[in-house]
């Protein structure tokens, strides 16, 4: 989309306290791409690259007027933006930087519900970094860190050379429970490829190719099958992967081969992140309507839709439609019932 | 005034385009005010160009970034920069440096009083310098939106998350607060000082009358709000943000309370920025296609002063006489047109 590559990508960089979010950032800028950023950042001073521009936030959240509670936005980054919009052309991208404590939501609906914002800059993803020692016993007592790991569309994992080979696995295993869709890398001190973490399009509906588990392809087992068997723990699966179920944040994954009714499923898909979008953390499908050629692709974050015909379906490609819901307590079986009556019969 | 009246068989728009003198200024501009004899364009970052009447150009360097605010009063420009200075211009040119954050933070906002005392702020602090006293701060619990003085006494409006705080910079303890929930982020007096009505995050303004601090609720918009004019004597509020511009009326002593704002000057873009005449019932206009109309409040009759098809204006001011008109568009492309 030509008018998208227009537009400056910003990066949301997250996770929870002493994970290495700074150190990622301070090899982003470090590095020899040539690039300038615009850093918004919480804490002055750890950052110690003068090339690029670099900005306090405050993170200040506030609730939109329109009636939709889940629907916040940083208004700090609104003003930031603003701002910044005064020296386009001064840098290519802009890194914006959470706190260890922050929901990634607010951060990306501004990118979505600001109309100026929106103008002139685009949400390119959500990069979490987890602490492969520390992430399992934050899972379990900081609902923070479950955020990130669940809105994520890259996971850094970082630190796994203070782990045990069995520990990574563990921990790997606990993400996946969470978020089987985003893109993971192991590293040590956040020594990851720039490519991988900077402009992956994760909010482009054009490069939103397909909606499927970043897993092992021999692992072919749906998580969420998982549910109806037990409420916990794990159980060792065939391929010798651990499978956990975490207690209340899950991925939830539709599809079928039978064509869908859009005058069902888009009043239902309303509906249902009007209704359920304080649980809905992130939503992605691809979808092959009743007598319609062209792919139909959206993406969502809480109560927020953006959908687009997309292109043709290709001669010999599968018309499947498969919806991702990653989110805490999802109905499931409602869903899936709701999803159902889409289908033309 | 005659020059405003289309004569009554014209088939289309008056034109007063071939009598403005084009100002191309090279650099993206973001507003427009009269220092002196001379109009003072803002760059979005370090210059202000001076432009006279003869259409001569004049570059002043202001800051060293990004210029985030500005005030004019007609005698000096103070604005704020991301360099974390406050600073102001005079008619000569000249530079002079008022205030410098000491953490360098971005000054977000900035406002001058008719006495000489002006404000700034700075994340969730304002601050007012007045004559020869001291520096007098206030944090606010949020990041300061708008500042504005009110027309009489020492008195400013902080305008930030959920409400507007007023406030005497030398009583101490005479901050009052008004909420409203929402982000609140320009923010005017009328000039009979009676109402005070904010630019909103939300495509809305709010407003309170002063006296009693009653609510008004000026909706409908879709889009923000980021101009607002007084028409001469502050009859009316006009304001961009809809592909008409919208006027509320604040002329009754309820404002515009259960009344209907008038409409005038329709478009097919959005209007970007309003600047009503300092003395006649007449306003200027800038859209979102860079056409600039001028318009008169009684009637809505229009003067077409530059066409459609470039970047969106982002400037445009009267001197006080209201002889001169200065505009912009978003890339420095404008005029001057002497009425």
């Amino acid at each position: 989309m030509s008018e998208a590559s227009q537009k400056i990508p910003v990066t949301v960089l997250t996770g929870y306290l002493g994970a290495g979010k700074t150190t990622l950032l301070n090899r982003i800028l470090s590095e020899n791409h040539g690039k300038k950023y615009a850093v918004i950042v919480n804490e002055f001073g750890e950052i110690g690259i003068d090339n690029d521009l670099i900005i306090g936030a405050d993170e200040e959240v506030f609730e939109m007027n329109n009636g939709c509670i889940c629907c916040t936005v940083r208004g700090d980054l609104v003003r930031i933006m603003d701002g910044l919009m005064k020296r386009k052309g001064k840098f290519d991208a802009i890194i914006v930087e959470t706190t260890g404590l922050a929901d990634p939501a607010p951060v990306a609906q501004t990118f979505f519900v600001d109309e100026d914002v929106q103008k002139n800059a685009r949400l390119d993803a959500v990069v979490t970094v987890a602490d492969a020692k520390w992430l399992s016993d934050r899972l379990k007592d900081a609902p923070e860190a479950k955020n990130q790991i669940a809105f994520a569309d890259v996971i850094v994992l970082n630190k796994t050379d203070l782990v045990s080979k069995g520990e990574l696995a563990e921990v790997e295993a606990r993400i996946r429970a969470i978020n089987p869709y985003a893109k993971l890398h192991r590293t040590e001190r956040c020594s990851v490829a720039l490519a991988d973490v900077l402009d992956r399009g994760a909010f482009d509906l054009d490069r939103i190719l397909e909606v499927e588990p970043d897993f092992l392809n021999a692992d072919d087992h749906d998580h969420d099958h998982d549910h109806h068997h037990h409420g916990h723990d794990h159980h060792d699966h065939g391929h010798g992967l651990k499978h956990y179920h975490d207690e209340d944040m899950q991925s939830l994954s539709l599809k079928t081969d039978k064509p869908l009714d859009p005058n069902v499923f888009m009043p239902w898909l309303q509906n249902l992140v009007q209704v359920e979008g304080g649980k809905i953390l992130r939503s992605k499908g691809i979808l092959a309507f009743h007598d319609d050629d062209d792919r139909y692709v959206f993406q969502g974050v809480h109560m927020m839709l953006e959908g687009d015909h997309q292109r043709k379906w290709k001669e010999g490609e599968k018309r499947e439609s498969r919806l991702v819901f990653i989110g805490r307590e999802l109905p499931e079986k409602s869903i899936r019932e709701g999803f159902e009556s889409c289908i033309v019969s | 005034m005659k020059e405003f009246t289309p004569a009554p068989d014209s088939a289309s728009i008056v034109s007063v385009t071939d009598r403005v003198k084009p100002v191309t200024l090279g650099m993206s501009v973001t507003s427009a005010h009269f220092l002196g004899h001379r109009a003072a364009f803002v760059g979005g970052e370090e210059n202000v160009a001076f432009v006279d009447d003869k259409g001569e150009i004049s570059t002043v360097t202001v800051h060293s970034g990004g210029i985030l605010s500005t005030a004019c009063d007609g005698n000096r420009l103070v604005m704020g920069g991301d360099d974390g200075k406050v600073v102001s211009l005079d008619a000569k040119g000249e530079v002079t440096l008022l205030a410098t954050d000491p953490k360098r933070r971005w000054i977000d906002a900035v406002a001058l009083h008719p006495d000489g005392a002006y404000a700034w702020s700075a994340g969730k602090f304002a601050f007012v310098k007045s004559g020869k006293n001291e520096e007098k701060s206030l944090e606010v619990p949020s990041t300061v939106g708008g500042l504005a003085f009110a027309p009489k006494g020492l008195r400013l409006a902080i305008a930030h998350y959920n409400g507007v705080t007023l406030w005497f910079p030398n009583m101490a303890d005479s901050a009052e607060f008004l909420p409203w929930a929402g982000s609140h982020l320009g923010v005017t007096f009328s000039p009979d000082n009676k109402f005070l009505v904010t630019t909103m995050h939300e495509a809305a303004l709010h407003g309170w009358r002063l006296a009693d601090n009653r609510h008004m609720r000026m909706t409908g918009y879709p889009g923000r709000v980021r101009s607002m004019s007084w028409s001469a004597g502050g009859k009316g509020l006009a304001t961009s943000g809809a592909d008409t511009v919208i006027i509320w009326p604040f002329a009754s002593k309820d404002g515009p309370m259960g009344k209907e704002p008038a409409m005038l000057a329709p478009l097919q873009a959005r209007v970007s920025v309003v600047a009503c005449h300092p003395k006649n019932d007449i306003f200027a206009a800038g859209y979102s296609d860079g056409t600039v109309l001028m318009v008169r409040l009684e009637d809505g009759a229009e003067i077409l002063v530059r066409r459609n098809g470039t970047p969106p204006v982002a400037a445009l001011a009267w001197n006080a006489k209201g002889t001169l008109l200065a505009f912009a568009d978003e890339n420095g492309d404008g005029g001057l047109l002497e009425l």
